[in-house]
C-alpha cells in the first residue's frame, strides 16, 4: 500500500513546493489544496504517473465554505486500483465579481467525472470548463436556482423552485 | 322473499347504482407505477404473502389507459409532478388515487425545495396511507377502505369528474 | 452479428427514431428516464435524463443534527437500507474517533450482510422479470419476507430497520433473533440452488443474457464501476477484502469473479455473492461475544437506556445530545464500504458544529449507471432493458 506522503513528495517532486497550498491530516486521511489553475495538470500526472497510477475517481464534488473566502471548494477524491490506496486533493475557488467560478474539467481523464461534475455545476454554479455536455443533471430545466449554496434556503421558494413549470 | 323467490332464486334484484358500484370495485385495477421506496413494499402486496389478487386486483397495469386506481406509491419530486400528472390525464374514468406513504400524503421528511408538500394539492386523493413506508398491511387496508367509498359513491346521479390544472410540459 | 443486421438494411435506412423511455415505464425501476436513438431495432446512442426523484437528500442532511440523518441515509438505497446507515455511522464514528464494541460490529455486519441478500434477491426477481421470466421474482420475494421478518423482529422495521446508531447500536439484539436467523442461514443455500435451477442454464436465459452488455475492464474502470459490475468484468476489487471495515477481516469468504463481462457474468457474480454473505452470516452467528453494543463517550454517544432512568449523569448527557446534537471536530473524512451495488462512499465535512458543513453521497449506483451508454450501443432495443436491469440502479440512490 502507497502512503499518502509519498504521493504528496511525489506533487512536490514534479510540480515545486508552491503548489500545495494547504495540507491537512486529519483522522490518517490527507488532504492537499492545490491552486485552481495547476488542478488539471496535476489530476493528470496522480492518473499517468507510473508509481502512482490513480485510475479511478471515486467522486469529485463541491464544497460552499460561506461566509469564508475563497468560497468554494472543488474535491477529487481518488482511488489507486494498482496499489489499493485513496487519496483526495481539493482547490479553492474564489466567487468572481460577476459570471460564476470557472474550473477546468476532468472529464478527458476519467470519463466518470462527466455527471459528477453536471451535478456539481448546477449545485453550486460552477463552470466546468471544456466540458463535453455541459446540460443540467437533477434538477428541473427551468430552474435557475443552485440548491446546495449556503445562501439558498432549504424549502426554496415558490417564485424559484414552483411545483409545477409555469 | 319478494320476485327473487317467487322466479325460484333464479334472478337476484338489486338497485343498478349498487351493481356498478360492485362491479367496479371488485375488479379495480391499479397502475403499476412505483415512485420510490413505498414502491417495493407495494410489490411486496401483490405477490405471494400479501397477495392482493384476493381482493380482484392482481393486474397491474402498465398502461394509464387500462387502470383505475393510481396508487401514488412515494415521494413526487417536483420534476416527477407533470409527468405524474399526465398519466392521471390518461386514465379513464372513473379513476381513484391512493397516497400512499408519508411523502405522497404531506412531503414526509423530505421538507425541501425538490419535493411535492403532498400529492394531493394536484391530485384528488381517495385515501391516505400514512407510514414510511407503510406495510403492506396497512395498503391492504387503505385499499379496503377505498372499495368501502366506492360501494358508496352516487355513481349514476353523481358521476365523478375532476379537471386538474392543465399541464404543459 | 449484430452489427451486420444493422450493416445489411444499409441501403433501407431512412432516419434514426428517437424513443422516450420512461420515466413511468415498468422495466425501469422506478423513474428513470432516457432518449434512445435507434436505426431500426438497434440501440445507436442514448441519453439518460436524471433527476424524476431528486429529493434534496444531501441539502437536507446539511440541515440536520447528525443523529438524525441515520434515516435519511436508509431512505437514500431502500434495497440495502443497513449498508448505508453503516457507512453514514462509521463516517461519523471516524470523524468522532471512537471504536466501536465488538458486539456491535458483529451484529453490523450481521446487519450489512442481510441486506445484501435482501437486496441481491429483490434484483434477481426483477431482472428474470425483465428478461421475460416471471416465476423467480415469487421464489425471491418469499425469502425476502423472511428477512424482513429478521428485520422486524430485531429493529422494528421491515423495509428499512433503521437499527444503526452513531457509536454501535439503538438495542442489543432481540431473544430469539439468533435461532430464526439461524435457521435461515441454514436453509438458503439450498433456496440458491432453486434460483439457479430457474435461470443458470435456462437456454432462454442464457441466450438472452450471455455476451450482451460487454463492459470491458478498462471502461468499467474509466467510467468509475464498481461492485458486482467490476467484479464480472474480472477485477477482485471488494472493499471488504482490500480496504476491510468492521472486521470483516475476520471472517472467511471469497470474492465471486467473473471475466465475461457481460449480463450473465454479472447475474453469476451476484448469486454467488448470496452464497457468500451467507457464509458470513453463518460465522458471525458463531462469533457473536457478548458485551456492550454501544462505545461509551458521554457527551458523543447516548448513554444506555437502562443508565437513563437512574443515573442523572445519564439524562443529562442524553438531554444534551438531543437538543444540541454531538459536535465533531474541525475536518474532513471519506470512508467507503462495499454496499450491493459497489463502493458506497461518504465524505463529510465538519465545520465543528451539530450539523455537517457538507455530505457529499458517493452513491455507486448513480456512478454505475454511467456506463449504460456505453454498453448499450449496438445492442437491440429489448437488449437495453437487460442491460439496464443488470446494473441494478435504486432511483433515489442515483438521484439522492
Amino acid at each position: 500500500m502507497m502512503t499518502q506522503e509519498f504521493v504528496q513528495e511525489k506533487i512536490v517532486e514534479r510540480f515545486g513546493p508552491e503548489t500545495i497550498l494547504n495540507a491537512v491530516d486529519f483522522r490518517d486521511q490527507l488532504t492537499l489544496t492545490v491552486p485552481p489553475e495547476k488542478i488539471y495538470e496535476i489530476c493528470a500526472f496522480l492518473k499517468e504517473s507510473p508509481e502512482l497510477q490513480f485510475n479511478l475517481l471515486s467522486f469529485v464534488g463541491g464544497v460552499d465554505r460561506l461566509p469564508l473566502e475563497p468560497r468554494f471548494e472543488i474535491v477529487y477524491q481518488l482511488c489507486s486500483v494498482r496499489h489499493n490506496s485513496r487519496f483526495r486533493i481539493k482547490t479553492q475557488l474564489a466567487e468572481p465579481a460577476e459570471g460564476l467560478p470557472v474550473i477546468d474539467s476532468v472529464v478527458s481523464l476519467w470519463p466518470t467525472a462527466d455527471w459528477h461534475e453536471r451535478e456539481t455545476a448546477e449545485m453550486y454554479g460552477i463552470i466546468f470548463r471544456n466540458h463535453p455536455d455541459p446540460r443540467k443533471l437533477l434538477l428541473p430545466e427551468n430552474w435557475k436556482v443552485h440548491p446546495l449554496r449556503k445562501d439558498f434556503p432549504l424549502e426554496g421558494s415558490p417564485e424559484e423552485t414552483p411545483d409545477l413549470p409555469s | 322473499m319478494g320476485i327473487e323467490s317467487h322466479l325460484n332464486n333464479t334472478v337476484h334484484v338489486t338497485n343498478l347504482e349498487w351493481f356498478v358500484n360492485w362491479a367496479r370495485k371488485s375488479s379495480m385495477w391499479p397502475l403499476g407505477f412505483g415512485l420510490a421506496c413505498c414502491a417495493l413494499e407495494m410489490i411486496a402486496a401483490f405477490v405471494s404473502r400479501y397477495d392482493l389478487a384476493r381482493f380482484g386486483m392482481e393486474v397491474a397495469r402498465p398502461s394509464p389507459r387500462h387502470a383505475d386506481l393510481m396508487i401514488v406509491s412515494g415521494t413526487c419530486s417536483k420534476k416527477m409532478l407533470p409527468a405524474v400528472l399526465r398519466i392521471y390525464e390518461q386514465m379513464a374514468d372513473p379513476k381513484w388515487v391512493v397516497a400512499m406513504g408519508a411523502c405522497a400524503c404531506t412531503g414526509g421528511i423530505y421538507k425541501n425545495y425538490s419535493v411535492v408538500q403532498g400529492i394531493d394539492r394536484y391530485l384528488p386523493v381517495d385515501v391516505y396511507i400514512p407510514g414510511c413506508p407503510p406495510r403492506p398491511e396497512s395498503l391492504l387496508d387503505g385499499i379496503l377502505q377505498l372499495h368501502a367509498k366506492v360501494m358508496k359513491e352516487q355513481s349514476l346521479n353523481n358521476p365523478r369528474e375532476f379537471k386538474i390544472k392543465a399541464v404543459r410540459s | 452479428m449484430r452489427q451486420e443486421l444493422s450493416r445489411e438494411s444499409d441501403e433501407k435506412r431512412s432516419e434514426p427514431l428517437e424513443l422516450n423511455l420512461g420515466p413511468h415505464h415498468p422495466s425501469t425501476h422506478g423513474v428513470f428516464r432516457a432518449v434512445v436513438e435507434l436505426d431500426g431495432e438497434i440501440v445507436t446512442d442514448i441519453v439518460p435524463h436524471l433527476g424524476y426523484l431528486h429529493r434534496g437528500y444531501e441539502k437536507a442532511c446539511e440541515n440536520k443534527q447528525y443523529h438524525q440523518i441515520i434515516p435519511l441515509t436508509e431512505r437514500c438505497d431502500y434495497m440495502g437500507a443497513s449498508s448505508n446507515s453503516l457507512v453514514y455511522c462509521m463516517t461519523v464514528e471516524k470523524l468522532l474517533d471512537v471504536e466501536v464494541p465488538e458486539r456491535a460490529q458483529v451484529v453490523r455486519v450481521m446487519m450489512a450482510e442481510l441486506s445484501r441478500i435482501f437486496s441481491h434477491l429483490f434484483w434477481l426477481g426483477t431482472h428474470g422479470h425483465d428478461v421475460g421470466a416471471m416465476t423467480p421474482l415469487f421464489y425471491m420475494l418469499r425469502e425476502r419476507e423472511e428477512i424482513m421478518n429478521l428485520f422486524e423482529l430485531t429493529a422494528g422495521g421491515r423495509l428499512m430497520p433503521n437499527y444503526l446508531r452513531i457509536g454501535g447500536l439503538i438495542r442489543d439484539l432481540e431473544d430469539g433473533f439468533v435461532d430464526k436467523l439461524r435457521a435461515f442461514t441454514e436453509h438458503f443455500d439450498e433456496r440458491v440452488d432453486e434460483y439457479e435451477t430457474l435461470l443458470t442454464k435456462n437456454p432462454i436465459y442464457v441466450d438472452r443474457t450471455k455476451g450482451i452488455g460487454v463492459l470491458s475492464l478498462e471502461d468499467a474502470l474509466a467510467y468509475g464501476v464498481t461492485g458486482p459490475m467490476l467484479r464480472a468484468s474480472g477485477l477482485a476489487w471488494d472493499m471488504r477484502k482490500r480496504q476491510p471495515y468492521s472486521g470483516y477481516e475476520n471472517y472467511d469468504f471469497d470474492i465471486p469473479v467473473e471475466t465475461g463481462c457481460d449480463i450473465y457474468a454479472r447475474y453469476l457474480v451476484r448469486v454467488q455473492e448470496m452464497r457468500e454473505s451467507n457464509r458470513i452470516l453463518k460465522q458471525t452467528l458463531d462469533r457473536l461475544p457478548d458485551g456492550p453494543i454501544r462505545v461509551s463517550k458521554p457527551g458523543f454517544i447516548f448513554p444506555p437506556q437502562e443508565d437513563i432512568k437512574v443515573k442523572m449523569e445519564a439524562l443529562i448527557h442524553h438531554f444534551m445530545l438531543v437538543v444540541e446534537g454531538v459536535k465533531p471536530p474541525v475536518g474532513e473524512v471519506y470512508q467507503v464500504i462495499e454496499s450491493p451495488r459497489g463502493e458506497l462512499g461518504c465524505y463529510i465535512v465538519s465545520d465543528g458544529t451539530s450539523k455537517p458543513l457538507r455530505l457529499k453521497w458517493r452513491a455507486p449506483a448513480f456512478v454505475n449507471l454511467e456506463s449504460l451508454a456505453k454498453m448499450s450501443k449496438g445492442y437491440f432495443f429489448a437488449d437495453l432493458i437487460a442491460i439496464l436491469s443488470s446494473i441494478d440502479i435504486v432511483l433515489a440512490e442515483v438521484d439522492r
